[in-house]
């Protein structure tokens, strides 16, 4: 076939010989693997909608008299800000799905993060050597937290102006420069009028400039390193299991991308979300009631609302009772999260390389301390609506913030506990997580009845096998065996190959001997086991580069 | 190396076996991407008449699904999906490989010490650049706090206004009422801002020199909340206390608005209140601390 543009590109850059690799690159499978790509395309609809925003968004705190579509506010002096986003939400076409797709974008964006990162938490993906994309994605978790709330304080709603109120405290609270800080952010005194179009920069350029870069490091690292993938039959700390990049991956992966972006616009176009004419302009003086911020800031509320009254003064000086819940912890927690990979080192001692993932039961005490440090952040969350949960149980306050702050101490403990019970209990089990196999009675001519044991999936893998046309070539997809355990008499058949088995018995079927590097081959099922060493690296049988020939053909 | 690769694409044979469920994929498929082109349509019909939100809503939902939906499943139904296995690489370099790295490096190292005092001089030439510029665009970002933490608008003599200016008379508030008021000229004030209530109990507890503060059974306190700033916008009368919706921190107005619940660590301040010889109220003084959260200059 003739291709010219690929010829014209090839011809100044030589792109055929690197991305024709990248086209066979191979991909593990699995729906938990798909967490991070929500978080990106959530990111991409940010950008999308985020650019839409802007040419209408007015970002300044100067005061207009309101003219609008919506009536109950015609006639009501107001921020432009304030008023743009009326007009953004009431008299531009497509306005109020495009400003709530990015406000619902964002709050999954952000969930998608923190999910995605428990996944890689909990199956240790954080291990060597990919400790460099751990803390890449903490980074972006900060930098996410911080643009979400740049962005919902740029409408100047009652709402949102109350959390710059509380931010600029936050910031005050800072010991020996807080007041400096606080005074160049906000460029004087609160409130001033140089916050929204400041906040405004940071949002739109600075910090999505950032985001892109890291998020940019974070992909360009992990395609290097290649994907982790769960242990099962023929995988191995050498290899990577799955699927093609071209085109079963990047179909899978940019379809994927069209159903986020869908999601995103139905909860865009049908469930409302910031109101802010209903919640009305920011006026320094007034505040509504039962104020509620994004969820990923309901922790630092929770910690701000359960934090005891405690003002440290001395010396002259003063460490205000804000500093701790909302600088120390926020601190504290991320640079803990960003340790991670090292402490965990301290007590495993394991400085090893990992490629193949734990399941959580595998590693009782890591999944511990998870799950205790999720229900530390959750009480916290859940902390902020004490108000909420009085009036709706019709308990009194004090009891609610009491029972908040034994809670924060007493859950993460017990949830730590359990987990780790049921981790030990669960990695005892010895068919736990594996699939379960069929038992298939058969009958023989003579009337005699045998039972044998089944593939556990086979009506399945009969699919896949005639979606390309070789009965004999597929994977069970979630065994759990190892890829060099050797089997064989725990599934009573022929699954004993250990990894280089699989790769010699391609090289009879394709007629060609595996070498090392990035070669990309079909897997036999049920091979018998045979041959060994060919997956390892660097062995002599790999001089010989297959792909030669091939390309010869 | 470039590694090898045997063929992906594989001739499909055993036709007859796949063509049954490979069709109900491509049906699939092609309807999915039919009713996303239909919602398309719908989308541009929609935006032409004016738009309404929650059918945009809807009709995005089926365009970008039915693109979405239908990639999926092609790539997912109808393409090889192996399992295939590919072969990591050795991620680090060998040990001559390393060798060479620091050789290479240490050459050029070399070169440029040579004339060592050349490169301690380029490096102070940029850290001070790098220092000086720092300033400038630091300290153009905003004043230095200085007194700004404070001082209020509140002066000897300042009448109490409303929200939109007006001077506050003794007779404005009924017994047990609260009003928000400003000093003169600074009407809506953020820092300023200040709590006038007019308490329906006489059991009211003055702390030591503030004696004269309450004229007429009138007390005002800075409304910017002791904890994180928040205004203090409740009242309730019947407890005699002042609660910030923030984080629920409750100052009693009866003991010099102290907090007695919450996170919030010190009373409001007390602005001392005089009433004029025509009955407006008036401060004596402005704010004898500052108002609001702490921060670290203060003692
Ligand atoms: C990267 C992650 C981003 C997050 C988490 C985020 C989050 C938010 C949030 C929560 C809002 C409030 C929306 C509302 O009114 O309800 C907002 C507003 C806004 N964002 Fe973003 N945003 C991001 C990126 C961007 C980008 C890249 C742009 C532009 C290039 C942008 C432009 C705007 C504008 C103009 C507004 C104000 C308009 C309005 O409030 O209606 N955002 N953002
Ligand atoms: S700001 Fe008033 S309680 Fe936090």
């Amino acid at each position: 076939m003739n291709y010219k543009p690929i010829d014209w590109v090839d011809e100044r850059l030589g792109t055929a010989k690197f991305t024709r690799k990248s086209l066979n690159k191979i991909f593990p499978d699995h729906w938990s693997f798909m967490l991070g790509e929500i978080a990106m395309y959530s990111f991409f609809i940010l950008l999308a909608t985020g650019v839409f925003l802007t040419f209408f968004f007015v970002p300044s705190s100067a005061d207009t008299v309101y003219h609008g579509s919506y009536a109950p506010m015609d006639g009501h002096v107001v921020s432009q800000a304030y008023a743009s986003t009326l007009n953004l939400s009431f008299s531009v076409r497509a306005g109020l799905v495009m400003r709530q797709m990015h406000h619902w974008a964002a709050n999954v964006f952000i969930a998608a993060i923190v999910v995605h990162l428990l996944r890689v938490f909990f199956t240790g993906a954080f291990r060597k050597p990919r400790e460099i994309n751990w803390l890449v994605g903490s980074l972006l978790l900060m930098m996410a937290i911080f643009e979400g709330f740049l962005g919902y304080s740029l409408p100047d709603d009652l709402i949102s102006g109350t959390g710059i109120r509380i931010a600029y405290s936050i910031t005050l609270s800072i010991p020996v420069v807080g007041s400096y800080l606080a005074s160049f952010l906000f460029g004087g005194q609160f409130p001033g009028n140089t916050i929204i179009p400041r906040f405004y920069t940071i949002h739109i350029l600075l910090i999505p400039a950032l985001m892109a870069g890291l998020l940019g490091a974070h992909l360009a690292i992990m395609w290097h390193q290649k994907h982790t993938q769960y242990k099962g039959k023929g995988k191995t700390e050498k290899n990577v299991v799955g699927i093609a990049m071209w085109p079963a991956y990047a179909m899978q992966a940019g379809g994927f991308f069209f159903l986020t972006a869908s999601v995103l616009a139905a909860l865009g176009g049908l469930v409302q979300i910031n109101p802010i004419w209903l919640y009305g302009p920011y006026i320094p003086y007034k505040v509504s009631y039962a104020v509620q911020p994004d969820w990923y800031m309901g922790w630092l509320d929770g910690a701000l609302r359960l934090f005891p009254s405690w003002e440290i003064t001395g010396f002259g000086h003063m460490i205000p009772t804000v500093f701790f819940p909302a600088v120390l912890l926020p601190g504290v927690t991320f640079g803990l999260l960003m340790a991670w990979p090292w402490i965990e080192r301290i007590f495993t001692k394991d400085t090893a390389a990992h490629n193949l993932l734990d399941n959580p039961r595998d590693n009782p005490w890591r999944t511990s301390i998870g799950v205790g440090v999720m229900a530390f952040y959750m009480v916290l969350f859940f902390a902020s609506s004490t108000d909420v949960l009085a009036n709706t149980f019709e308990v009194s306050l004090n009891f609610v913030l009491w029972a908040f702050r034994v809670l924060v101490f007493v859950i993460p403990p017990v949830a730590a506990l359990v987990a780790h019970k049921l981790a030990v209990e669960a990695g005892s089990v010895q068919s736990a997580g594996r699939p379960r196999k069929a038992m298939v009675v058969s009958r023989s001519k003579e009337g005699e009845y045998t039972t044998e044991e089944s593939d556990p999936r086979p009506e399945l893998e009969f699919k896949r096998h005639a979606m390309h046309g070789d009965i004999a070539q597929s994977l069970p997809e979630e065994s759990r065996l190892h890829g060099e355990a050797i089997e064989a008499a725990d599934d009573g058949e022929d699954y004993a190959f250990s990894g280089s088995s699989i790769a010699a018995v391609l090289a009879e079927e394709i007629g060609e001997r595996p070498s090392g590097g990035s070669g990309v081959y079909e897997v036999p099922r049920g091979a018998p086991g045979s041959g060994g060493g060919m997956f390892s690296p660097r062995g002599p049988s790999q001089s010989k580069e297959v792909s030669d020939s091939e390309d010869e053909k | 190396m470039s590694g090898s690769t045997p063929e992906l694409e594989q001739e499909l044979d055993g036709e007859s076996l796949l063509k049954a469920s490979e069709r109900r994929f491509e049906r699939a498929v092609g309807v999915s991407f039919a009713l996303s082109f239909l919602a398309t349509i719908g989308l541009g019909v929609v935006y032409w008449q004016g738009g309404q939100t929650q059918i945009e809503g809807a009709l995005l939902f089926v365009a970008l699904g039915g693109i979405g939906f239908g990639i999926v499943a092609w790539g997912k139904y109808l393409v090889p999906q192996g399992p295939y296995v590919q072969e990591r690489e050795e991620l680090q370099s060998t040990e001559s490989e390393r060798e060479a790295f620091v050789e290479s490096f240490e050459r050029g190292n070399k070169l440029i010490q040579r004339r060592s005092f050349l490169a301690k001089l380029l490096g102070a030439s940029v850290a001070a650049f790098g220092v000086i510029t720092l300033f400038p665009f630091i300290r153009s970002l905003g004043p230095q706090p200085k007194k700004m933490l404070y001082v209020t608008n509140w002066k000897k003599g300042s009448a109490l206004v409303k929200s939109d200016g007006t001077k506050v008379h003794s007779t404005d508030l009924e017994v047990g009422g609260v009003l928000t008021v400003f000093p003169e000229g600074h009407a809506g004030g953020a820092i300023s801002q200040s709590i006038l209530i007019r308490p329906s109990f006489e059991d009211i507890v003055t702390k030591p020199g503030r004696d004269t503060w309450g004229p007429q059974g009138y007390l005002a306190y800075s409304k910017v909340c002791t904890h994180a700033g928040c205004p203090v916008g409740l009242y309730q009368e019947l407890t005699q206390q002042l609660l910030c919706p923030c984080h629920q921190s409750l100052f009693d107005v009866m003991t010099g608005a102290n907090p007695v619940f919450g996170p919030a660590p010190r009373p409001l301040p007390q602005l001392p209140l005089e009433i004029d010889s025509q009955g407006y109220l008036r401060a004596q003084a402005g704010f004898d601390e500052p108002i609001g959260p702490g921060f670290w200059e203060r003692a």
